[in-house]
């Protein structure tokens, strides 16, 4: 236990004291909040589907944590050569307790990293609809966080090279991100768009997320929850085997 | 202390070390030389628990690696060959997480985190972020983090590699006087002839992934009839220069050295 929390507690200790780290990461959430948001407005608007910097708000928090998370677990890569990681790797500890640590630690900075968006979005005018739900939008940016670091823990623990690093960005985070509804309703869709859309575990996150904060959703709220639950756990369990079988 | 019989680790048709045995006895320096790509560090790997090996025995301190991981992995200590201190955190909470992990109850740990940074000149800059240190000092906080949970043995994978000479005399220096004091075995790679000369007790030379010699550091100059441990050396691994396909460590050690501007 001791293992696990001085390992999160890295985590933080290194979120907290790289200042420059924390604005560079808000640049790219922040220009689609803004550009977008304020950009396709009128659009959105004239098309009958009301607020678009309200919509996008629940889209652009889940970028935050999605790639904040996912970051977390790929840093693997540099970690375990040029890192910590692998003092770790020999310490009499279990492999388990390790990547447990490593990955709370990683989804509670992307957690402070969506709800510094938040007072962000806050502040730039975004208003959620019924204060009383607020707490469960959290709820579900949670799971959208131990997700993602559990997907980048078990990606990150086969990564060979930066190239691959770059592969993975591009043809996976990437279109996890554009593909998940966060940037547009997920309603009337091409039909295979619609199918690929239902795949992307996130969609469910921003889902819940804008169900919760504004009222509308496409799915229910009980189904975003089963899937996030359901993948999040099945992606801890194959990050936990993979970490396991880490060898440098 | 440390008992290699028929020791083989294959990467596919590639046999990076094939069939070595050899024995280090309680409190003894051994220096295990080779030339790059001679399976030194695949070696190192295979002793402390990172790589499983494909045929023979290990024992270390009378404990089988493979078998009792956790039980081993408190009798040593290592230093790896790239650093792996966290930059973002200070020398202190460095080596306090390292005392965490190997379980050390929190009185014993900082009474011996106080000990060690004082023995290894780091006590007035505990509290400093790691990323500001110079290559030697950061080198020296892995030392002592290393001797934390007073090992039975410490591996030392090219301890000195890029430090000044008075770096590396001090660093060694340090390393001689806790083997005296604590009687730590210490097991150690490096590419300086005349390290390896000056502080080991008996020094074992590696090459395409075979022991060439074995022996103290007189008996093997005898041997090749060389003055110098440099020349021996040379004479029990040829003078061509290996020239390996650099591996995914490798670029990615360029891509560091980029981004650090040089320093390691």
């Amino acid at each position: 236990m001791k293992a696990i929390f001085i390992l999160w507690l890295r985590e933080l200790k290194r979120y907290v004291r790289s200042r420059a780290q924390i604005v560079a990461s808000l640049g790219n959430p922040l220009l689609y909040l803004l550009v977008l948001g304020f950009g396709l407005g009128p659009v959105f608007k004239r098309a009958g589907n009301g607020d678009y910097f309200q919509f996008v708000t629940p889209g652009v928090i889940g970028m935050a944590v999605l790639f904040s998370s996912i970051f977390s677990g790929l840093g693997l890569l540099w970690d375990r050569q040029f890192g910590f990681l692998k003092e770790t790797l020999v310490a009499p500890v279990p492999r388990l307790q390790i990547m447990i640590g490593r990955t709370l630690g990683g989804a509670t900075v992307a957690v402070l990293q969506g709800l510094l968006i938040c007072v962000v979005c806050v502040i730039a005018g975004f208003r959620p609809a019924h204060l009383a739900t607020v707490p469960s939008a959290l709820g579900f940016m949670v799971l959208i966080a131990l997700l993602f670091a559990a997907l980048g823990v078990a990606i990150g623990s086969g990564l060979q090279d930066m190239q691959g690093f770059q592969l993975i960005m591009n043809f996976l985070v990437m279109p996890i991100y554009f593909l998940s509804g966060a940037l547009f309703p997920l309603t009337g869709l091409p039909r295979v768009l619609s199918y690929i859309t239902k795949a992307d575990p996130l969609s469910y996150g921003i889902d819940g997320m804008r169900n919760m904060l504004l009222g509308s959703s496409s799915f229910d709220p009980m189904l975003d929850f089963a899937v996030l639950a359901i993948v999040g756990a099945v992606l801890l369990v194959v990050g936990a085997w993979r970490f396991s079988k880490i060898e440098i | 202390m440390i008992c290699v019989q028929n020791l083989v680790k294959t990467f596919g048709s590639f046999t990076a070390v094939n069939g070595i045995s050899f024995e280090v006895a309680e409190g003894e320096i051994f220096a295990f030389l080779g030339p790059n790509g001679a399976g030194k560090t695949t070696t190192i790997k295979m002793l402390t628990t990172l790589l499983r090996p494909t045929g023979g025995s290990i024992v270390l301190d009378g404990l089988n690696p493979q078998f009792e991981q956790n039980e081993a992995r408190k009798r040593f200590g290592i230093v790896f060959q790239d650093p792996s201190l966290d930059g973002d955190l200070t020398a202190w909470e460095n080596m306090e997480i390292h005392g965490v992990l190997y379980h050390l109850p929190h009185r014993l740990r900082h009474h011996r985190m106080e000990e060690l940074l004082r023995l290894f000149e780091l006590w007035d800059r505990r509290n400093d972020q790691v990323k500001k240190f110079s290559g030697g000092m950061k080198r020296r906080l892995e030392i002592a983090r290393g001797f934390l949970h007073t090992p039975r043995i410490l591996f030392l994978d090219e301890p000195t590699l890029g430090l000044d000479p008075q770096s590396r005399n001090q660093l060694w220096t340090h390393v001689k006087k806790l083997n005296e004091t604590e009687r730590v075995t210490v097991f150690l790679t490096t590419h300086y002839m005349d390290e390896a000369d000056r502080v080991a007790h008996r020094i074992g030379v590696i090459d395409h992934g075979k022991l060439a010699a074995q022996g103290t550091p007189a008996e093997i100059k005898q041997q090749t009839g060389a003055t110098n441990l440099e020349d021996a050396f040379l004479a029990l691994t040829g003078s061509t220069i290996r020239d390996e396909e650099a591996n995914s460590a490798d670029k990615m050690r360029q891509f560091a050295r980029m981004w650090s501007g040089g320093r390691r």
